[in-house]
């Protein structure tokens, strides 16, 4: 029906296109290097990359979290709210006179006992992810302004400082702790059967449930570790202000939320992965670097984000049309 | 010797509804049983609780003559029972090795995958269904609704199952795809396995089939030997009553052309076709899967881009939606659920979308009218529903057929074109279908019938166009045309690709 060289020209074309779908969160992270580089001369030193790498920790390893949720065809709303109350847990418990390592551990736990209601609620509640998350979010939150009072509780114990300041071999320690959880979750969504799950999950629920998933143990599990990231992000930022704020996380699961759509996940499920989540978190906070050293007013910062969430969506659907 | 899987007297009940009673269904080791029955009869039921899906109300499940409980799909998988359900259960961004192994990865320890392995079991599997031209890396989204369904078949084995149950598998497969497949289960039958089988298409029952038992309402309603039967006694078991003739007889059509379509190229899809339709006319459409069947019918809508030449109805050019509604032309689907109909809406707002169009400026619903409206079409198409406030989703699927064609029907179409009237449909609906495609051509409608169904296109068209890689590859008149030529057309007159 279609002529040889017409034939060969299009599988060309389809390459050109299967590429570019496959790269291009790396082209755009690229493109907005080069783009941030030529506009800045601070923009490409040790000390400008390091800074950008720690204030994306935060959001990025929360996205973690996010990304498999988002995997599973799910949403979670609710992290940034864990996020500040696992951070007031955390300082309250440090402030008590609790010793360091047990603090740390009780707002983990704090954390993934959030995220598993949030599951439990979702998998055998049969609740809507968005609505089941969006009541945690709101709970979670009056909890925190509930424990702390509305005030900020201050951090005293020096040597949590080392969590958000603290560097090893001249790296600083959020970027080590981010790229370590960014590895070996990369390598538990490829290797390993829970992983392997989590796509199946998004991909065809019934289909996995067939297969004899038990799709409700591994939502929930999925779940606890959203709230699980987001404690981790809570003890980097809690460090960094060596203090817990009531209103910590908040607008946060947004960010988290564009972060993974930006790195390609779909929100359909069954797609995507965490390394275009590093990237795409990546993205967010060069965007914002380069906005604040070109002296760009923070009002505007947020249209730039959103128009950038928007291109990377675009992008997406005009891709996924040229495949076909 | 015991059989290898025994159904004793069978009951199920829903919410005190009696949807099966008192089933007997055997199959031998080495055996391919049919199963057949309308819809609704309960063979789905019945598949479910072979799987696990959910118990018996009451009777017994035999497994070599062992009393076994089906606890749930995984369990009945453990049994050496396998399920091919006719909607897929495979998941699209997995490969062809994760979804064969989905749930009970090859690991290494502690939930870590060995690919190597699984890669290397799964190649096996492939052989056997013989497709070991595909890699097990390769991603389903990658592959075609029959490697579909060979991948499904190859995933029962890599069970070693014993006990092959297979829903409709060959619904959605061309004529060679399905040559294909039922020579896999006489493979399989002599390797021993048992097969159930279930399909509406009773030419594959008499090909393959050992023995048929047949449904009817919930009802046992009997086992025969394939020697024993035709395919009337067999349409007579199922339906209850002796169905003469399928198709009703042709009404002769008028010579005056309606639709002209001329020399007719969409990018990559279609190239050069030529047809007239005349009023009253049935012309078929035949081709194979990927043959541009349903990009015709989409360009005769205005929904592709043309490239070259033209579409005219009554003399009026049509390249949009707006403009074939507007001339008069009406297109349904082969895609029901996803396209034709509003499934968790009631038969009553269904029928009345049109309706809801039409009132615009006012916006005042009229209640009397709509009574009347949903009354007309619900009574001229027999639409079998107890009340029109029941959820469309709900009826099935030959009843949701008629729901779609009534929707349009009020636009009152001169030409209808109908993508797939019938697929999934019992055979009692068909005729229903058949019925009222030739009251619409007594009314001076003509109709364009595309479908994979050959005795379809056979008995109810005037003339039938074969579509081969896009193109225009042979015209037939109703006298002359046969199953051998329509394929012979539809292959290109030689091989087909894969």
């Amino acid at each position: 029906m279609v002529n040889n060289k017409d034939g060969e020209q299009k599988k060309k074309w389809i390459d050109v296109v299967l590429f570019l779908d496959k790269y291009r969160v790396l082209l755009i992270f690229g493109l907005l290097i080069i783009a941030a580089s030529l506009l800045s001369d601070a923009f490409l030193t040790t000390s400008n990359l390091f800074n950008v790498f720690r204030q994306v920790s935060i959001i990025a390893i929360m996205s973690v979290g996010m990304t498999l949720v988002i995997i599973t065809a799910g949403i979670d709303l609710s992290v940034g709210s864990v996020m500040a109350f696992s951070g007031a847990v955390l300082a309250g418990v440090i402030a008590a006179g609790v010793s360091l390592p047990i603090a740390i551990i009780a707002s983990l736990a704090v954390g993934v006992l959030l995220g598993a209601f949030n599951g439990f609620i979702i998998a055998k509640g049969k609740v809507p992810a968005f609505i089941a998350t969006l009541a945690v979010m709101v709970i979670a939150r009056g909890m925190t302004l509930v424990f702390t009072q509305g005030n900020p509780i201050v951090v005293s114990n020096s040597a949590f400082r080392f969590i958000g300041s603290g560097t090893i071999f001249g790296i600083p320690f959020p970027i080590i702790l981010m790229l370590a959880i960014f590895a070996f979750m990369y390598w538990v969504l490829k290797h390993t059967t829970f992983g392997r799950y989590i796509y199946a999950i998004g991909g065809n629920e019934e289909a996995a449930r067939l297969a004899g998933i038990s799709v409700d143990r591994v939502k929930i599990a999925v779940y606890a570790l959203s709230g699980l990231f987001a404690t981790i992000s809570a003890l980097i930022y809690t460090s960094r202000l060596m203090s817990a704020q009531p209103n910590a996380g908040a607008g946060m699961e947004l960010d988290a939320i564009a972060a993974v759509i930006i790195g390609g996940t779909s929100l359909a499920g069954g797609k995507g992965g965490v390394t275009g989540t590093l990237i795409g978190a990546l993205i967010m906070g060069v965007l914002d670097n380069i906005l604040n050293l070109t002296n760009v007013s923070p009002f505007y910062q947020d249209i730039a984000k959103g128009l950038v969430i928007l291109a990377a969506v675009l992008i997406d659907s005009k891709l996924a049309n040229l495949k076909k | 010797m015991a059989s290898l899987l025994t159904l004793k007297n069978i009951k199920k009940s829903f919410s005190g509804i009696k949807v099966l009673k008192g089933i007997d269904l055997a199959v031998d080791s080495g055996e391919i049983v049919a199963l057949l029955g309308e819809n609704g009869a309960g063979k789905s039921t019945l598949m479910k609780i072979i799987a696990g899906v959910f118990g018996p109300t009451a009777g017994d499940i035999y497994l070599k003559g062992e009393k076994v409980t089906i606890l749930n799909p995984k369990h009945s998988q453990e049994l050496k029972i396998s399920i091919i359900h006719q909607e897929f259960n495979l998941i699209t961004d997995m490969s062809i090795a994760e979804n064969i192994y989905l749930g009970r990865e090859k690991r290494r320890f502690a939930g870590i995958i060995d690919w190597k392995t699984m890669r290397q079991e799964t190649t096996k599997v492939l052989e056997k269904v013989g497709m070991s031209h595909l890699s097990p890396n390769t991603l389903i989204s990658e592959c075609s609704v029959a490697q579909r369904q060979l991948i499904e078949i190859a995933k029962a084995l890599s069970f070693d199952s014993e006990v092959l149950i297979m829903d409709e598998p060959t619904a959605t497969l061309n004529a060679k795809e399905t040559r294909t497949l039922l020579n896999l289960m006489e493979t399989l039958r002599h390797e021993g396995l048992g097969i159930i089988f279930i399909t509406h298409r009773l030419n594959e029952v008499m090909q393959v089939a050992d023995r048929i038992v047949v449904l009817r309402d919930g009802n046992f309603i009997g086992s025969e030997n394939i020697t024993d039967v035709t395919e009337d006694k067999m349409v007579s078991m199922m339906v209850g009553r002796d169905i003469t003739d399928l198709f009703p007889d042709r009404i002769e059509p008028t010579d005056d052309v309606i639709m002209k379509v001329e020399n007719l190229s969409v990018r990559n899809k279609l190239k050069d076709i030529s047809f007239n339709v005349a009023k009253g006319e049935v012309l078929g459409v035949a081709g194979l899967l990927g043959s541009g069947k349903t990009a015709l019918s989409k360009s005769l809508f205005g929904l592709e881009k043309i490239e070259s030449g033209s579409v005219n109805f009554h003399n009026k050019s049509i390249s949009t939606p707006k403009q074939a509604i507007d001339a008069g032309i009406a297109l349904v689907t082969d895609d029901r659920k996803g396209e034709g109909l509003v499934l968790n809406l009631s038969v009553y707002e269904n029928l009345l979308l049109p309706y809801y169009r039409k009132i615009g400026k006012s916006g005042v619903l009229n209640k009397a009218k709509m009574d009347t409206i949903v009354d007309k079409w619900v009574d001229a198409l027999s639409i079998k529903v107890h009340h029109p406030s029941v959820e469309v989703g709900t009826l099935s699927g030959g009843n949701q057929q008629k729901v779609v064609l009534g929707k349009w029907l009020q636009m009152n179409p001169d030409l209808l074109i109908l993508n797939e009237p019938t697929r999934g449909i019992d055979i009692g609906a068909k005729t229903e279908i058949y019925k009222i495609i030739k009251d619409l051509t007594e009314a001076g409608i003509s109709i364009i019938l595309i479908s994979s169904e050959m005795p379809e296109l056979l008995g109810m068209a005037h003339r039938i166009i074969v579509l081969h890689e896009g193109e225009l590859s042979g015209e037939l008149t109703a006298e002359e045309a046969t199953q051998e030529k329509i394929f012979n057309y539809a292959t290109g007159g030689g091989t087909i690709g894969k």
